[in-house]
C-alpha cells in the first residue's frame, strides 16, 4: 500500500495538470490552423490568423486601450489606496473601523452589480458611456485591493523611521514621498500588480461602460458572436504571449533588485 | 511653531481627512451612490413614472419561475462547483505541498497558474472548442469507440460547471497550499510522537487547522462564480439560465432597467448573507 | 538489578558531509533523570530526536527495553517528547490534548478523559482542563506538554530544552516541579540543556558534549569536582587553567608550572604535558596549613558583585602569567591593582586529560 502511494499520487497530478493545460493547449495549438476551424482536424501550421489579427485595427487599439486603462487606473488606485492606508494607519479617525470597511467593502460585491450600479447611475447622468466610465469602474474594484495590501503592511516600526525624519525637518508630503513610500515598495508594487491583472483582463464593467473604444476582452467577445474562428485563438495566444513576457520580465526585475 | 492655536486645531483635525478622503470620496460617489441608484431604479417600472414606487419587480422575481429557476440554478450551480473544486483541489495542493521538494514547488505552483494567464473570456471560449461537437474530447471518445457519435457537451451545464471548476481548482490549491505550509511540522512530530498514524494526524491535526483556509477559498469560490456572467453564457449557452445572464438579458434586450437593478440587489443579498455565514463561523472558530 | 532501560551504542550520525554524532554510546537506567548538556552544535538535540526516532541514525543501534528500536518510526516507539515550543494542538481543549495519545490508542472516552485529568492534577492544573492552550502562561502549557507526554506512560520521556522560553524564577520553580515529578512518576526523564546550571540541578547524570562526542559522564557533582577534560572544566563552571610539565611520578605527581612546583593526584607519566585546574571556590587569599599549596603572587584585575559573593580575576606574576578566577566572600575586600597571594589544597588540582 505504500509502495503504491507514490504512483497514486503523481498519477493524480498529471491528470490534473493535464486537465488545467488543456484548454490553452488547444489554444495554442489551433491558432496555427491552417483551415477556417479551430477544431481538429489540424491543418497547419499557419500564421495567417495571426497576420489577420494583426490587420485588425479594432483589436490592435483594443489591446492598446486595455494597456493603457490598466496602467492608468492601476496607478490612481495604487495612489489613493496609499494616501488612504497612511491616513488611516498613521491617524485616530472617529470611525476609523466604519472608513475601512467602507473602503474595503467593495471587495465584497460581483464585478457585474458594481458594472450595473455604475450604468444605471451614468445613464440617469446622462454621463456618456466611454474608456473613462469603465476607467472609473476598475478603479473602484481594485482601490479596496491596494489599500488592504498597503494597509496591513503598515507597521510600527516605520513610524519611528518617519518620526526620526520629520524630527530632521521633513515636511508631511516629503516624508511620504521620501520614506514611506519608498519602505512600502514592495506592497505597492503587488497592488499596482494585482490591479494590472485585474483591470487588464476585466470584461463585465468594461462591457457596460464601453461603446466605442472599447478593452481588449470586449473585443473578443464580439469576435466570439460571429462564431468559431481561429482568429480569436490568435489573438488570445498573443494575450498569453505578452503575459507570460510581463511575468518573465518581472521576474527578472524582482530578482535583479533583491540580488543588489 | 505652526500658525496659531485655533487654524493648529483645524489643520491638524482635517489632516488625517488630506489622506484618507480621495479615497472615501471615491468610493462613495462610485460605489454606494451606484447601489443606492440601483435601489432606486428597482423599485421602478418600464412603462411607470419616476414617480411611481413600488415592489413590481421584486414580486414578478418570486411569482414567475422562469425568474426565480434563474437564483435556483445559480445556488445549485456555484454548490456544485465549490464541492467540486475543494475535492479536487485539496488532494493537488498537498502534493504539492508534501510529495514536491522544496526547490520545485515554486515551479509547480507557476506551471499550475500558467495556464490562466491568458484572457478569461479566451480561457471560456477555448473550452468551448474542446467541447464542442467538431471538439478533441469528442474526437477521442468516438475515435477510441466509448461513443458512437459525438455527444452534445458544450451549451450545457456540465459545461458551465466544467468551465468554473477549471479555474477555481487553481484558486482552491492556492489557498490550501498556503494553509498547509503555514502549519507548524512541531504539530505532526507531536501528534506522530503520542501514537498518532498519518491518517490519524490527517484527520485530527492537520485537516481541522485547515478548515478555515479551506472555508476562505470556499466563500472565495462561491462570491466569484455566483456573480459571474462570462462562463455561463459562452459555455452553458442559453438553455439554462443563471442569475447574471437573467440580469444581463433585462439590459440588452428590452432595456428593463428596474428589472436588472432589482435582480442584481437580490444576487447581492444572497452573497451578503454568504459573506455573513462565512464571516460568522470563521469568528466561531477562533473562540 | 539494574538493566539498563535504553541503551545508545556506537551511534554516528552525518547532515550531508558533516559530521554531528560521532560513536556515542550511553546507556539510560531506570528511574534515572539524565541530563545532556553541551553547547550550540554539539549534537544533543540531534542524539534526541534519534532517541524519539525522529530521525534514523547514520550509524550504530538505539536499544529500548532490549528491543532494537533503531528503524521504529515514533509513533510506535515507547517514547514521547517534550518539544520546545510545546506543540500544544490549538484547536483542542487542555484536556482534549492530554488525552491525545490515549486516544490514537483507543481508549475509551470516560477511561482517557479520567486519566488526562488525573495528569492534568499532578501538573497541577486540573482547574484548566476545558481551557485552550492560547489561555495559558508558558509555565502553565510546559507543564500540559509534560502531562500529555506522560499519559501514555512512555518508557523514557525526552525533553528538549522544555524550559527555554521561560525567565529565571520561573525556570528555577520548574526545576524543582519537573524533578518532583520526576520522582513521583518513576520514568526516565532525558533532558537536553546548554545551562550546565540546570544540569546539576536536574541530573542524577550528566552527560557533557561537545562536537558530536561525549566529553564527560556521571553525577553532576563527580563531574563538577572532577572534570575530566579541559572542556568540561570550562564549559561546567569557570576555572582557573594552566599548564605543567610531570617531572616526578611516583604516590603522587610533582608537576613544574608556571605558578610553581605543585603535587597534584592523577592517571599521567612523567615527563607529560598536562593541564590542570582549579575551581574559583576552591581558591583562596590565605593559606591556613602547611599542606596548602602556594601559587605565588596575582595582580587584581577586576572585582564583580554577583549577590552573595564577589568574582574576583587575578593575572598571575608568573611568566608566562595566568589568569586566575576566584570566589570571594561579600565581606572580603580586595582592591584593583592589588598584589596578593593565592592558595589551594592539593586535592582541589584537576588534572585534565588533552
Amino acid at each position: 500500500m505504500k509502495n503504491l502511494a507514490p504512483s497514486l499520487a503523481w498519477a493524480y497530478a498529471l491528470i490534473l495538470y493535464g486537465f488545467i493545460f488543456l484548454p490553452v493547449i488547444m489554444l495554442v495549438l489551433f491558432s496555427f490552423q491552417g483551415t477556417m476551424f479551430p477544431v481538429p482536424p489540424f491543418n497547419g501550421p499557419s500564421l495567417r490568423w495571426y497576420e489577420t489579427v494583426l490587420a485588425d485595427s479594432r483589436l490592435t487599439s483594443a489591446l492598446v486601450n486595455s494597456l493603457v486603462l490598466a496602467v492608468a487606473t492601476s496607478l490612481f488606485a495604487v495612489l489613493l489606496g496609499f494616501l488612504a492606508a497612511y491616513g488611516l494607519a498613521r491617524y485616530r479617525l472617529p470611525g476609523s473601523n466604519f472608513l475601512r470597511g467602507l473602503i474595503t467593502a467593495p471587495l465584497m460585491v460581483s464585478y457585474l452589480i458594481i458594472g450595473m450600479g455604475l450604468n444605471i447611475m451614468f445613464n440617469g447622468m446622462g454621463v456618456p458611456k466611454s474608456l473613462a466610465a469603465a476607467g472609473i469602474g476598475h478603479v473602484v474594484i481594485n482601490l479596496p485591493l491596494c489599500f488592504a495590501i498597503i494597509y496591513s503592511q503598515m507597521g510600527e516600526h516605520q513610524v519611528n523611521i518617519e518620526r526620526a525624519a520629520r524630527d530632521l525637518g521633513a515636511k508631511d508630503w516629503q516624508v511620504l514621498t521620501h520614506i514611506t513610500a519608498p519602505m512600502l515598495w514592495p506592497a505597492l508594487f503587488a497592488g499596482f500588480f494585482l490591479s494590472m491583472t485585474f483591470s487588464w483582463d476585466e470584461f463585465v464593467i468594461s462591457f457596460l461602460l464601453t461603446r466605442f473604444d472599447t478593452t481588449l476582452p470586449v473585443e473578443i467577445w464580439s469576435l466570439l458572436r460571429s462564431g468559431l474562428s481561429p482568429k480569436t485563438n490568435a489573438i488570445g495566444s498573443i494575450v498569453f504571449g505578452v503575459s507570460i513576457v510581463m511575468v518573465l520580465v518581472l521576474e527578472l526585475v524582482v530578482l535583479r533588485r533583491r540580488g543588489s | 511653531m505652526k500658525g496659531g492655536q485655533r487654524t493648529g486645531d483645524l489643520h491638524s483635525a482635517l489632516r488625517p481627512w488630506y489622506f484618507a478622503g480621495p479615497a472615501t470620496l471615491w468610493t462613495v460617489a462610485f460605489f454606494v451612490l451606484p447601489l443606492a441608484a440601483m435601489a432606486v431604479v428597482s423599485l421602478w417600472t418600464l412603462e411607470g413614472q419616476s414617480t411611481d414606487f413600488s415592489l413590481a419587480n421584486y414580486r414578478q422575481f418570486f411569482a414567475n419561475p422562469s425568474y426565480y429557476r434563474a437564483m435556483i440554478n445559480s445556488l445549485e450551480v456555484t454548490a456544485i462547483v465549490t464541492v467540486v473544486s475543494v475535492l479536487l483541489a485539496y488532494p493537488l495542493a498537498w502534493i504539492l505541498a508534501e510529495g514536491v521538494p522544496e526547490r520545485w514547488q515554486r515551479l509547480a505552483l507557476i506551471l499550475a497558474i500558467l495556464p490562466f494567464w491568458t484572457s478569461y473570456v479566451v480561457r471560456s471560449y477555448s473550452w468551448l472548442l474542446v467541447l464542442s461537437e467538431r471538439g478533441v474530447v469528442n474526437n477521442v471518445l468516438v475515435a477510441s469507440g466509448l461513443l458512437n457519435a459525438p455527444v452534445q457537451l458544450a451549451n450545457t451545464r456540465f459545461a458551465t460547471i466544467l468551465g468554473f471548476v477549471h479555474f477555481f481548482v487553481m484558486l482552491l490549491t492556492l489557498t490550501i497550499y498556503a494553509s498547509l505550509k503555514q502549519l507548524p511540522r512541531t504539530y505532526r512530530r507531536a501528534a506522530a510522537d503520542l501514537g498518532a498514524s498519518g491518517l490519524q494526524t490527517f484527520r485530527h491535526i492537520i485537516l481541522p487547522l485547515t478548515m478555515p483556509g479551506i472555508m476562505v477559498g470556499a466563500f472565495l469560490t462561491f462570491v466569484l462564480a455566483i456573480g459571474d456572467y462570462v462562463t455561463p453564457q459562452i459555455l452553458g449557452g442559453n438553455n439554462e439560465l443563471l442569475m447574471p445572464q437573467l440580469i444581463m438579458l433585462q439590459i440588452g434586450r428590452r432595456g428593463d432597467f428596474p428589472l436588472a437593478a432589482a435582480l442584481s440587489l437580490i444576487l447581492m443579498l444572497v452573497v451578503t448573507v454568504a459573506y455573513l455565514a462565512a464571516a460568522r463561523w470563521l469568528k466561531l472558530e477562533r473562540a | 538489578m539494574n538493566e539498563p532501560l535504553a541503551v545508545i551504542r556506537g551511534i554516528s550520525h552525518r547532515f550531508g558531509a558533516v559530521e554531528v554524532l560521532r560513536d556515542i554510546s550511553l546507556e539510560i537506567l531506570p528511574g534515572s533523570y539524565t541530563v545532556l548538556l553541551g553547547p550550540s552544535g554539539s549534537g544533543k538535540t540531534t542524539l534526541l530526536s534519534i532517541l524519539g526516532g525522529f530521525l534514523t541514525p547514520s550509524e550504530g543501534q538505539v536499544l529500548i527495553g532490549g528491543e532494537d528500536c533503531t528503524l521504529t518510526p515514533p509513533a510506535e516507539r515507547p517514547t514521547t517528547t517534550v518539544f520546545q515550543d510545546y506543540a500544544l494542538f490549538p484547536h483542542m481543549s487542555v484536556l482534549a490534548n492530554v488525552a491525545f495519545g490515549l486516544r490514537m490508542r483507543k481508549v475509551k472516552r470516560r477511561e482517557r478523559h479520567a486519566r488526562a485529568l488525573d495528569l492534568l492534577g499532578l501538573v497541577g492544573l486540573d482547574q484548566a482542563a476545558r481551557k485552550r492552550p492560547h489561555q495559558l502562561s508558558g509555565g502553565q502549557r510546559q507543564r500540559v506538554a509534560l502531562a500529555r507526554a506522560l499519559v501514555v506512560e512512555p518508557k523514557v520521556l525526552l525533553l528538549d530544552e522544555p524550559l527555554g522560553a521561560l525567565d529565571l524564577k520561573l525556570r528555577r520553580q520548574m526545576q524543582d516541579e519537573l524533578k518532583a515529578i520526576q520522582k513521583r512518576v518513576g520514568t526516565a526523564f532525558v533532558h537536553v540543556t546548554h545551562d550546565q546550571e540546570e544540569a546539576m540541578a536536574l541530573a542524577d547524570d550528566v552527560v557533557v558534549m561537545n562536537d558530536g562526542r561525549i566529553e564527560d559522564h556521571g553525577p553532576p557533582e563527580e563531574v563538577y569536582r572532577r572534570p575530566r577534560s579541559r572542556f568540561t572544566a570550562a564549559f561546567m563552571g569557570e576555572s582557573t587553567i594552566f599548564r605543567g610539565k610531570v617531572v616526578e611520578k611516583s604516590d603522587r605527581l610533582l608537576v613544574m608550572t608556571p605558578l610553581g612546583k605543585l603535587t597534584a593526584h592523577g592517571e599521567a607519566e612523567e615527563g607529560e604535558e598536562i593541564e590542570l585546574a582549579i575551581r574559583p571556590e576552591n581558591l583562596k587569599l590565605q593559606g591556613s596549613r602547611e599542606a596548602w599549596l602556594h601559587l605565588g603572587r596575582a595582580r587584581i584585575t577586576d572585582v564583580v558583585f554577583q549577590g552573595s559573593f564577589k568574582r574576583v580575576i587575578a593575572v598571575s606574576d608568573s611568566m608566562p602569567p595566568v589568569q586566575m578566577i576566584l570566589r570571594i566572600g561579600t565581606e572580603e575586600g580586595v582592591k584593583l591593582r592589588e598584589h596578593v597571594d593565592l592558595y589551594c589544597r592539593p586535592a582541589d588540582l584537576i588534572l585534565l586529560k588533552a
